[in-house]
């Protein structure tokens, strides 16, 4: 039977984590549907339809979804889902929301961040920050799954154009308000879906000193990481934390700089294509998931890089 | 008012998990626990609010077996109150941990539920909203600031984006970040003290919920180890290789 996956967006357009999270539903089943709601919102419902994984788009645009609130947004879904075997969405902040409020009152127990899509009801998540991989079997009639997005493809964006069906809004609690919303303005590409990262540890030993790491990240176009124990000291602010207690990133090439590997911090990172690794104990535990380890000091280090990338003829974007 | 704070016993954040070679989970015998990191913070908060004198009561709640009163002693030397151990011999899912927190809140009548944002052992991250959903309570996940109005709560979020901000009304859920605060460790003096406040003991099979797991655990495996790297000597030679082998810049 179809899936139901609930869209995330900014009333005009889908995130991006949305593309992937329509990959692994439509691993689930092919029949995909796609909620989108929000507030004048059509455009997203038209970008939708034109995924080419998307069978039909149901619109539900109000005020009422202006802000996702989950208190909100819960019963609309389960409104929604009463047609539905799966309902799936992006294990992030928005997926990790109101998913459990949906499983809460429907009774189902929600299966988290999957990696892995072996059939209908079986699943691969990672537990213990991804130091373990379990395979699960939802017995739950009905099945709710968030999805981890850098594990799946994303989806193409066009090829498609599934029929958009309005849906009616529900009514909502009023117990929560939303106040505003500061998004961390930044030149440089979002941490989570990069293409190169390059993180700073405690070896900087200083904000200041991170302009080393900035310098190499603009070269690069590149997304800066830092590890907790950076955060911790107060070099650099805690929405660039990679690791189990930050974020989790799959770049193509993640460059870590004076980062020894805690554990915490691998388990951030270690899915990277390319690991390199920059430090000056040649113990340290990053070397040993590092694909190329380089044994030197950060602060001779790191300018001799940005002179080498400067005579590189071309840097891929 | 009255804050119930819940905090879970998992393996120590710092202890590298080791899976078991048939598959059935990961070694827990002789391996150090502790509270769940956010969970610290969760109490911490709760502390933080009864010392500004706007919060009367902390209760700290824990299920699970009966080593997890260690965890519930450790919020009672740092501030709680009292405590309430539901034992439980085996794993419960989220939903089932809800069902019985619902039940607490029900006796207990609390104006806030605090709980770290996740659990880093089952890394699920549904408790808190599914007790919300349950109690059909307002809620604030992936909180990292706290202020307390007459009756209700503006909290700021960590989101992928940034920051939001939130008012909610109570009574709420609040599910701690770790840039909430910054958890103190109990004094001697304290952790002696806290041996004599109360604690209740329940067992979750008398709680009078549906717990049966609704999902199976088919197998735990360790992940695909990476392949061994190469050391390179020169920062010249590394460009060289991310440039031509690895065909990354």
């Amino acid at each position: 039977m179809s899936v139901l996956l609930i869209a995330e967006h900014d009333n005009s357009k889908l995130k991006p984590f949305t593309f992937n999270a329509i990959t692994a539903a439509s691993k689930i089943d092919a029949d995909v549907h796609v909620l989108v709601a929000g507030t004048s919102c059509e455009n997203v419902s038209k970008e939708a339809s034109n995924i080419s994984l998307v069978k039909k788009v149901l619109l539900c645009d109000s005020p009422n979804y202006q802000n996702y609130l989950p208190e909100n947004l819960a019963p609309l879904v389960i409104k929604v889902s009463e047609k539905y075997d799966h309902i799936v969405a992006s294990a992030n902040t928005f997926g990790k929301n109101f998913m459990p409020r949906v499983a809460a009152v429907l009774d189902v127990s929600q299966v988290s961040d999957i990696i892995k899509v072996n059939g209908p009801d079986t699943f691969v998540r990672p537990i213990y920050a991804g130091n373990a991989f379990a395979t699960v079997k939802s017995n739950d009639k009905k099945k709710c799954v968030t999805i981890r997005p850098t594990s799946f493809d994303a989806a193409e964006k066009s090829g498609g154009s599934a029929p958009v069906e309005k849906v009616e809004a529900v009514d909502i609690p009023s117990t929560s308000k939303f106040i505003k919303r500061e998004e961390t303005k930044s030149e440089r590409p979002e941490l989570g879906t990069a293409r190169i990262v390059v993180s700073g540890g405690r070896g900087l030993e200083s904000g200041e000193n991170f302009k080393l790491i900035n310098d190499i990240a603009d070269k690069l176009n590149a997304a800066v990481g830092a590890s907790r124990a950076a955060v911790d000291a107060g070099y650099i602010s805690n929405d660039h934390q990679v690791g189990q207690t930050g974020k989790v990133v799959v770049p193509d090439l993640y460059i870590a700089v004076g980062i020894s590997g805690a554990i915490q911090h691998l388990a951030g990172m270690k899915e990277s294509k390319i690991i390199v690794a920059i430090n000056k104990d040649g113990e340290a535990p990053i070397f040993s998931v590092a694909d190329y380890g380089l044994e030197a000091d950060l602060f001779t280090a790191l300018p001799e890089f940005l002179s080498e990338l400067n005579k590189l003829n071309t840097i891929q974007k | 008012m009255k804050i119930l704070v819940a905090v879970k016993r998992v393996i120590d954040y710092n202890v590298q998990i080791r899976v078991k070679e048939d598959g059935s989970g990961v070694h827990t015998d002789n391996v150090k626990m502790s509270t769940n990191p956010p969970d610290d913070n969760a109490v911490e908060e709760s502390v933080k609010l009864k010392e500004s004198g706007k919060v009367k009561e902390i209760v700290a709640i824990s299920i699970g077996e009966d080593k997890a009163q260690e965890s519930i002693r450790k919020a009672l030397a740092v501030g709680a109150d009292k405590g309430i151990h539901v034992k439980a011999d085996s794993y419960i899912e989220p939903l089932g941990i809800a069902k019985i927190l619902k039940k607490i809140v029900e006796k207990e009548k609390p104006d806030m539920v605090f709980l770290g944002k996740q659990a880093i052992d089952d890394d699920c991250n549904q408790t808190g909203q599914m007790l919300g959903a349950m109690l059909n309570w307002p809620q604030a996940t992936f909180s990292s600031k706290l202020n307390i109005k007459e009756k209700s709560l503006e909290v700021v979020r960590e989101i992928d984006e940034g920051l939001e901000t939130l008012e909610i009304n109570l009574p709420a859920i609040v599910t701690c970040d770790l840039r909430l605060n910054e958890p103190r460790f109990a004094s001697l003096p304290n952790i002696m003290k806290a041996k004599k406040k109360p604690m209740e003991l329940l067992n979750a099979k008398d709680m009078g919920v549906d717990l049966k797991n609704r999902i199976e655990q088919l197998k735990v495996e360790e992940p695909p180890k990476r392949k061994a790297g190469i050391k390179v000597t020169s920062v010249a030679e590394l460009v060289s290789k991310l440039k031509n082998e690895a065909k990354v810049i």
